[in-house]
């Protein structure tokens, strides 16, 4: 009987703990809002702005979003793997290829981890990263003109979630793979999986001036599973280092069997090495299938160029290059504090972190004191790299992120709390809850050598009973605390678009002054721009009828077009000829099949239309662009196929 | 005598500064331009305070029916201005050395000035009369067709000197520092001319070696 009792009360411990919620004990914690001031604290008055950019990546919403900190007001979506409903699918027939893979036009994918470029190990605000984790792809975003403008494939990859994170001077972008698979791809029985699936960890070359991403080279390891990375910094700077998990290299079941070994692990690469490897010749050329789309601001038009082959490098063939770090218990998040020395490690199934030691690390390694190896990679010894073990007495810690005051703070998935505690005494400071099972957190330039440390924001999966109720599926929520006292202080808590899955943040004034305002006319290189309105015309190329077409406050220029024809493929190539700050002008026509536009400043962009049916069709712009926007309108007349009627177009004749 | 001439001839020189300053400025802000939509005046043409406030500021205007702004060669002023300016600098550094060199008296460097005020006000005169002409010469096509209280047709002319609301909008006029630079220069040969005379009456009619 006592027995039977002792189960029942585990069934209810685990149910908790899975549940991620807890409420119960955490609501009364709080005094409110006033009693704390923390109204004050995350209010921005009209007019005012706030101190923070945060980008909070989709998650499986494909896109970027803007907030701003501490306030939590959203100010943009970027579209970078996704669709986007605020102007009709989120690209124009230019921008198409962006989204181009070798599985074809790719429209969506699941976009995890945010990374900001760096220059000397701190954040320089110039572009902002991303994964895609479905079809591995890492998109680069400008951060003056918020716009995706490099999306690269990665071939041999699957899962490509251990990435984006960039080395300090953005040498690299690293696109690790989270699942193993066989590479190349092949058909074959599931279960050879054991030596003989590989993970790709990917290095992309950042070209400095630019940013253009090239494969610099593949690394392929051990079948296991690469969940998270980081690069070093400081001294370990040239290093990176991976969690892995499933060393078990199971394919079936994994819940249950890759959750047998104690202890996976961390793997340490010295780049530097390969890059030296590479550079003098080393490394197989494989075939290789992937896109690499680039984005022109010049033509505002993105072109695709298909990819043939990729540099691979066996890491038993350059010695001393990769290391294998015991690390308990499927550990998920991999971050390494601001000096670069402390490389931790959160077990997932465990309720300790995981501390390595850079300089224990590299000791060993001179020492040679490894402790067996796998798949010919040198495995080293635990408690010799150990630097420390935080007991916090959470419940699945995942990532860590550190305010530069030389203290960390985790957040514990399964117990719901953010924890804050020292690097090298590993003593818990405070901890808070979250509502409810948090992922990542965010402190901005958490990521970097030289953090931010006044908020942390954490990122939640769960929202239940925070805010109105909207059905069964409710937006996620991110959680404001303010650091910047000992004790951490809840100030706000707001929802947040897709799956908030990881966040960038940087003082404001480093991208507010070169975010750009318009694109300069006279710097325009579309084919299809016209530079005046005088320019504006119809032109017929057999079924193809091209117009080029202008708008400025309150006119399409022309407004009036005869002479196509059902049948026809008509090609709106709109030049918006604003040269004011925030002054777009949309375009859509009825029965437009494709997208409809907003056309920024000095861009120009271009929308096929199709016509179905003989009449007169209207169009319209679709942005409220001034006081007389209703009237920004226009006729297209289409006569029947067998019609000879020649093309006219006129605006303003009677 | 030497003092006074030196004088005329920094005085007659500042006024080379409108060359390369402007002269006026109208600025116009309201709450949807946080950042103020300017015009700056040269003697030969205008140009936006920001790069694109002169297309910004004829995309409004157009709907209230005003002109576009003039392009240099759209006005004689942009051209006779320059001529004017130039001439008169070469008088004064003339009448300057002149001077100097006592083969003039004192009451030339009266006459610059009274010529240069008499230039000046016509100047500003021609300039409020294009304010006029621009603010309430409007076409009569025009989109918004605003009245005054009193049923007359609204003007948009903006203020010569000071500030003006005109509809949601602050209209600032004043002057730059090309126009500063001129009145310290116009001040300067005044006060050669006062020296001048100064200096005459102290020494009477001998003669300065
Ligand atoms: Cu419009």
């Amino acid at each position: 009987m006592k027995k039977y009792k002792y189960y029942l009360m585990a069934i209810i411990g685990v149910a908790l703990v899975f549940s991620g919620c807890g409420n119960g004990g955490t609501k009364g914690s709080s005094n409110g809002a006033l009693g704390s001031s923390a109204a004050e604290k995350v209010y921005v008055a009209p007019g005012q702005q706030d101190e923070f950019y945060a980008f909070l990546s989709g998650g499986y919403s494909g896109n970027l979003t803007v907030y701003g900190l501490p306030s939590g007001r959203m100010f943009k979506e970027i579209p970078v793997f996704s669709q986007f409903p605020t102007s009709g699918y989120g690209y124009s027939e230019e921008t198409k290829p962006m989204l181009n893979t070798s599985f074809g036009f790719v429209p969506w994918d699941d976009a995890h981890h945010p990374d900001i470029s760096q220059t000397n190990g701190e954040l320089d605000g110039r572009w902002i990263f991303i994964n895609g984790n479905n079809t591995p792809r890492i998109a680069r975003i400008s951060l003056s003109t918020f716009e995706t403008e490099e999306i690269i494939e990665i071939p041999n990859s699957a899962g490509n979630h251990s990435s984006s994170f960039i080395t300090e001077n953005t040498e690299y972008v690293v696109a690790g793979t989270r699942f193993s698979v066989p590479v190349p791809q092949r058909d074959m029985p599931i279960n050879e999986y054991k030596s003989n699936f590989k993970g790709a960890l990917t290095f992309i070359s950042v070209e400095p001036e630019h940013g253009q991403l090239d494969i610099k080279f593949q690394l392929l390891m051990p079948g296991f599973n690469y969940d998270l990375s980081h690069p070093g910094r400081g001294d370990s700077h040239g290093w990176f280092f991976f969690t892995t998990y499933n060393t078990e290299e199971a394919n079936s079941l994994m819940e249950v069997n890759s959750s047998q070994n104690d202890k996976d692990f961390i793997a340490a690469v010295n780049w530097k090495k390969i890059e030296e490897y590479v550079n003098s010749g080393g490394g197989t050329k494989m075939a290789a299938d992937y896109a690499h789309n680039v984005y022109d601001e010049g033509t505002h038009t993105g072109t695709t160029t298909m990819k043939k082959e990729v540099l691979t490098v066996d890491p038993t063939k350059v010695p001393g290059a990769v290391f294998f770090l015991p690390t308990p218990k499927s550990p998920h998040g991999c971050d390494v504090d601001p000096s670069g020395q402390y490389i931790i490690g959160n077990g997932k199934l465990s309720a300790d972190l995981t501390v390595h030691s850079f300089d224990k690390m590299i000791a060993a390694i001179d020492g040679k004191k490894f402790d067996g190896e796998a798949y010919g990679i040198p495995i080293l010894k635990f408690e010799d790299v150990l630097a420390g073990t935080v007991k916090s007495g959470g419940l699945g810690p995942l990532h860590t992120e550190f305010d530069g005051q030389g203290n960390a703070y985790t957040t514990f998935f399964i117990s719901s709390e953010v924890v804050k505690w020292k690097l090298g005494t590993w003593e818990v400071v405070d901890r808070k809850p979250t509502f409810y099972s948090v992922g990542h957190l965010m402190i901005p330039g958490g990521n970097s050598r030289k953090p931010f440390g006044k908020y942390v924001v954490a990122m939640n999966k769960i929202t239940k009973d925070r805010y109105l109720p909207t059905g069964p599926e409710m937006e996620h929520s991110a959680q404001i605390y303010d650091i910047s006292g000992e004790k951490m202080e809840l100030i706000y808590d707001f929802p947040t678009h897709g799956e908030p899955h990881y966040a960038a943040g940087c003082p404001a004034e480093l991208l507010a002054p070169n975010s750009k305002k318009i694109y300069r006319l006279d710097d325009n290189k579309h084919p299809y721009a016209v530079a005046n309105p005088s320019e504006a015309r119809v032109e017929r190329n057999g079924k193809e009828v091209h117009i080029y077409m202008s708008t400025i406050r309150s006119h399409f220029t022309p407004d009036n077009i005869e002479g196509i024809k059902v049948g026809d493929e008509v090609y709106f190539h709109i030049t918006n000829h604003e040269q004011d700050f925030d002054v777009p002008h949309g375009f859509s026509i009825i029965g437009q099949n494709t997208s409809e536009l907003l056309v920024m400043p000095g861009q120009t962009k271009t929308s096929i239309w199709k016509p179905k049916k003989v009449g007169v069709w209207p169009f319209y712009c679709t942005d409220f662009c001034s006081a007389l926007h209703q009237e920004m309108q226009g006729y297209v007349r289409v006569s029947p196929a067998n019609s000879n009627l020649e093309l006219s177009w006129s605006l303003g004749e009677d | 005598m030497k003092k006074a001439s030196l004088l005329m001839i920094l005085g007659s020189v500042l006024l080379l500064g409108l060359f390369v300053f402007p002269l006026w400025n109208i600025e116009l802000g309201a709450p949807q331009y946080p950042e103020p939509l300017g015009i700056d005046i040269y003697i030969n043409g205008l140009q936006g305070q920001n790069e694109f406030d002169i297309q910004n500021i004829d995309g409004l205007n157009h709907y209230i029916g005003m002109k576009t702004l003039p392009k240099p060669e759209d006005m004689w002023e942009f051209t006779v201005f320059p001529l004017v300016i130039g001439v008169m600098v070469f008088l004064g550094v003339l009448l300057g050395v002149l001077g100097y060199t006592n083969k003039i008296s004192y009451k030339w460097f009266f006459g610059w000035f009274i010529l240069m005020s008499a230039l000046g006000v016509l100047g500003m005169y021609d300039f409020n009369a294009w304010l006029v002409d621009y603010g309430t010469n409007l076409d009569p096509k025009a989109i918004l067709k605003l009245a005054n209280p009193d049923g007359t047709p609204m003007s948009y002319k903006p203020p010569l000197l000071g500030h003006q609301k005109m509809l949601n909008f602050d209209a600032y006029s004043y002057p730059r520092l090309g126009a500063y630079l001129m009145f310290v220069g116009m001040c300067l040969t005044l006060i050669a001319g006062y020296l001048g005379w100064r200096y005459k009456k102290i020494n009477g009619t001998k003669q300065q070696n």
